[in-house]
């Protein structure tokens, strides 16, 4: 394959040779884009008995749009990782079908909006990687960055209930028939940006070992602030916002970020130690928490646990094989194409189309992981691992509370749920891991080679003319 | 950074391993437990996402199916529901299926085997699926004449009719009966308040007489006692003793004809004919209980037997001591039978001896209205031989002419027996038997009518003057209707 043009090639013949695996991309898009369209076929089979022409337009459609975004990667990030985009691809896309699905079973054109915020994520997405031609450049409007990202944070919180409030979580910003969005979901983005510069810059001060207890050096107690704030504004969000979700998310982001900065895993062990607290407190002091853990006890005869009740019946009905695409009853669960879409999955596409789910996430993660690796700066290390727990923490929390594992809470599965902010700061941060990528995977401008020079001690006798 | 980075790779990968345990456990370990857990609705919802076929019976439609906008796509409808009730049965999201259709829910569902060609010809042609239509052999004409007869009056009872020579049930009629239609409501409060309703109704509605409850059979079960003796030796002429009364064996206690009175007549025929109680406990006494219990059993007594709904087993009692197989003789005692099992009886008297089983189901069809199967006459047994059923026969026409009531139709020979079941009543009520057969020489339709606890008549009721003027009714219809 040849290398497209890029604004910033550097034209000599040793990069031109470089692999970069666009090709790959495409092809996966392009079986992702086969898939998708099959499983609209047999929800169309099994829900409405027809097989239109619609449906191939649906699946052009969808091809269109991922061609496109994956034109724009292949002209601002060309070394990126090729697996990334067609992983994020077909978990959106069976995200579609679901909720098309589910829009059919109850009579609600949620699949279309998604699809309206999908082109305008994908605009985005394209935006991100045209003018962050270099992921450093974030870090220089890091204070920016984390103070809009905790305004943006702390918003809903102090609005009023009358447009901050839906379903019981003030997280919201209503902007009336226009629609509404979760600032939190962008504010997780900006305040990972502030975050990382923070710590590269302040690296050494945290890494500075304090008195030693039990044969275990304590951090010095002033180093523990940003530790502490971050907690207390979990807590804050936990009450204010009444989302627990979100604020587990938030300080679980602090928390693998300031492990990763200073490779000392007692940031850890005292950030659990706090989060176990503060979890202790929530348990003891507030209702709704103590319902949430109640239900996760006993979901089946829990009064308050008809939700997750019903879920599991829809898991339990799936089996392995699943009850095949539009032939189970996900509907009937709440939230069935959002917060639920998980199990949606599992009635339908069964044990295994979960653990296929689970399986490109798992993918998806370690192609980001495996960027901030490779990737040569250290905010670039830190900001790639940072969005990739992101997306690990998000998945874990959401399809564990749905699932049984651990007590619900209200997140929603990256790129499979219906939600319009959800989706375009998930494509924001795709965008950037695909930038962070991009930087990782890009041969090294050579150098100009230095003279050789043996050392003085070695050196022949040169006879030198003299100049005439 | 790059060892707390593969340190976190390990937590992620420990995050999504977990989670897959956990979906590994509640999808196959706990399946089992989720899917019969409380308030777990998707089978129900399943089976109502698709339209149900049709219970047809002569050209009408008695179940269908209709589509409603609520989260069950459709509802069942029965027109004329309480009439065809102990036919059709109900099908009800909240109390499950009975009758017809729970016995043949497979094919109205469209899941049985049968019709897994036109489940795939939906799926490619893109035609909407449906259930298969199951046509009755009811007439309709005599189902409505024996509902009417039964319900005008407010008699409690049942009447069924039979084709003799098919055994194809051509009426199967309850009184009081009930209406499938508020429980087959999607609304759970409506249906368990028609539910709780017909439950504490009056007369039970919902019990199923013709082929759940058992009654004693009083004088109709003479003809059993007859058929028994005629196959040990007795001829129709034979001597039987004509005494107003006589003592039970091995103790005091009178057993006397009705009314006491003397027999008129003291031949096996003349017994018949006058229902003397004196003569057919003795005949009992001679034959044996081992051979009372065979011949009972010929008739159907004792089997399982399904129409498909099931029917319940009747029964002669012990039988442990002769007083006790003086009174069996003559129906009293033990001897319980369902309306089904008299029609029967009835049925195999009028077909040369042979018992035909008892079906309901005519055929069965596709959604595209193709025949998958069709009702195939079976025999169960040879009851009697036919020359003892002609004699038989001879009999009951005497006896019909002993029996008084209305309805009596010109120019048709009817053969009957009547009955009058003393059931152990506070007031004496008893209840009011007519099994009967027409035209006697070349019979299409043998019937049982009871009529509880001595219908309007009370203590006076007799078995000719509350359930054969029924019977005959029905006989009239049927022929009439060209059944």
């Amino acid at each position: 394959m040849s290398l497209p043009g890029t604004s910033e090639g550097t034209g000599s013949s040793a990069v031109s040779q470089v692999n970069t695996r666009r090709g790959t991309e495409l092809v996966l898009l392009v079986i992702s884009a086969v898939i998708v369209t099959f499983a609209i076929m047999l929800v169309e089979i099994s829900q409405e008995n027809t097989i239109t022409r619609q449906l191939f337009y649906y699946g052009a459609a969808y091809l269109a749009l991922f061609g496109a975004a994956h034109f724009a990667v292949r002209k601002w990030a060309p070394y990126a990782d090729p697996l990334i985009l067609p992983l994020v691809a077909l978990l959106n896309g069976l995200g579609l079908v679901m909720i098309h699905r589910i829009d059919i079973a109850k009579d609600t054109e949620y699949a279309v909006r998604q699809i309206a915020w999908l082109a305008l994520s994908l605009v985005l997405f394209a935006l991100v990687l045209a003018f962050i031609k270099d992921h450093r450049t974030l870090a220089k409007y890091s204070f920016t960055c984390g103070f809009v990202g905790l305004v943006l944070l702390a918003l809903p919180g102090l609005l009023p209930s009358a447009i901050s409030e839906v379903n019981g979580a003030k997280l919201w910003i209503k902007f009336g028939p226009l629609g509404q969005v979760q600032p939190s979901e962008f504010a997780k983005i900006l305040l990972m940006i502030f975050f990382a510069s923070f710590l590269v810059s302040k690296r050494e001060l945290f890494t500075t070992a304090g008195r030693k207890f039990l044969n275990v050096e304590l951090p010095r107690p002033r180093d523990l602030m940003p530790m502490l704030v971050a907690w207390v504004a979990a807590i804050g969000i936990g009450v204010l916002e009444k989302d627990l979700g979100t604020s587990l998310l938030f300080f679980g982001i602090v928390l693998v970020m300031l492990y990763i900065a200073t490779e000392r895993a007692i940031w850890v062990v005292l950030g659990l130690s706090l989060f176990a607290l503060g979890a202790f407190l929530a348990f003891q002091t507030v209702t709704r928490v103590q319902s949430r853990v109640n239900v996760w006890l006993d979901p089946l005869h829990h009064e308050d646990g008809y939700q997750l009740k019903q879920a599991l019946y829809g898991l339990g009905s799936g089996g392995i094989g699943g009850s095949g695409l539009g032939n189970g009853s996900p509907e009937t669960v709440p939230f069935s194409n959002s917060d639920f879409i998980i199990t949606s999955m599992g009635e339908e596409l069964g044990l295994i189309g979960l653990i296929a789910i689970f399986m490109m996430y798992l993918l998806l993660m370690m192609r980001g992981l495996r960027s901030a690796l490779a990737v040569r700066d250290s905010f670039g290390k830190l900001f790639g691992g940072g969005l990739s727990f992101t997306i690990a923490l998000q998945l874990f929390v959401v399809a564990g509370g749905v699932t049984g594992l651990i007590p619900l809470t209200g997140l929603t599965a990256p790129f499979l749920a219906y939600g319009g902010s959800s989706l375009l700061a998930n494509y924001i941060l795709i965008a950037m891991l695909l930038r962070i990528s991009d930087a990782a995977r890009r041969p090294q401008t050579p150098a100009k080679p230095k003279p050789q020079q043996a050392p003085i001690a070695e050196a022949h006798t040169e006879l030198v003319e003299r100049p005439r | 950074m790059n060892k707390p980075l593969r340190r976190v790779a390990l937590a992620m990968m420990a995050m999504v391993l977990l989670l897959m345990a956990n979906v590994t456990y509640v999808q196959v370990i706990q399946a089992d437990d989720l899917r019969n857990g409380p308030g777990n609705g998707r089978t129900q919802r399943a089976e109502y996402a698709k339209q149900r076929g049709q219970i047809i019976a002569g050209g009408q439609s008695l179940a269908n199916s209709v589509e409603t906008g609520d989260e069950l796509k459709f509802q069942r409808t029965y027109p004329n529901g309480p009439l065809y009730a102990p036919v059709t049965g109900f099908d009800s999201p909240t109390y499950g299926a009975n009758g017809i259709e729970r016995a043949m829910d497979t094919i109205l569902n469209g899941s049985d085997d049968s019709l897994a060609f036109n489940r795939l010809s939906d799926m490619i042609t893109g035609r909407a699926p449906a259930g298969g239509d199951v046509e009755l052999t009811i007439n309709p004409a005599m189902q409505k004449v024996a509902y009417d007869e039964l319900t005008a009056k407010g008699f409690q009872g049942s009447v069924v009719a039979l084709n003799p020579k098919t055994g194809e049930i051509l009426s199967m009629v309850n009184s009081p009966s009930y209406d499938p239609n508020p429980l087959a409501s999607h609304d759970n409060n409506a249906a368990a308040e028609s539910w709780q309703q017909m439950e504490n109704a009056e007369g039970s509605p919902m019990s199923n007489r013709s082929v759940s409850e058992i009654y004693p059979p009083g004088s109709t079960f003479k003809l059993i006692t007859t058929a028994a003796a005629l196959d040990s030796g007795y001829q129709p002429n034979s001597q039987v003793t004509d005494a107003a009364s006589i003592t039970l064996p091995n103790t005091s206690t009178p057993l006397p004809n009705y009314g006491g009175k003397t027999c008129k007549g003291s031949t096996l025929t003349e017994a018949l004919a006058h229902s003397c109680n004196t003569a057919f406990a003795e005949i009992a006494g001679k034959v044996g209980a081992d051979k009372m219990r065979e011949t009972a059993a010929k008739f159907g007594f004792s089997t399982d037997l399904q129409i498909p709904m099931t029917v319940a087993k009747s029964d002669l009692g012990p039988m442990s001591d002769q007083a006790s197989l003086y009174q069996s003789g003559i129906g009293q005692r033990d001897v319980r039978v369902t309306p089904m099992q008299n029609a029967m009886m009835a049925a195999a008297i009028a077909n040369d001896g042979k018992l035909m089983k008892p079906q309901l189901v005519k055929s069965t069809r596709a959604p595209d209205m193709e025949v998958i199967d069709e009702l195939k006459p079976e025999e169960m047994s040879q009851a009697v031989s036919a020359n003892a059923a002609n004699q038989i026969s001879e009999m009951m026409l005497k006896s019909e002419q002993n029996t008084k009531g209305s309805g009596k139709i010109s120019g048709i020979d009817i053969a009957s027996k009547t009955g009058t079941a003393q059931h152990g009543d506070a007031a004496d009520k008893p209840h009011g038997w007519y099994v009967a057969f027409a035209p006697a020489e070349d019979p299409k339709i043998a019937v049982a009518v009871i009529v509880e606890n001595g219908g309007d008549e009370g203590a006076e009721a007799t078995g000719g003057s509350i359930s054969a003027p029924i019977g005959r009714e029905v006989i009239r219809a049927g022929l009439q209707g060209g059944g």
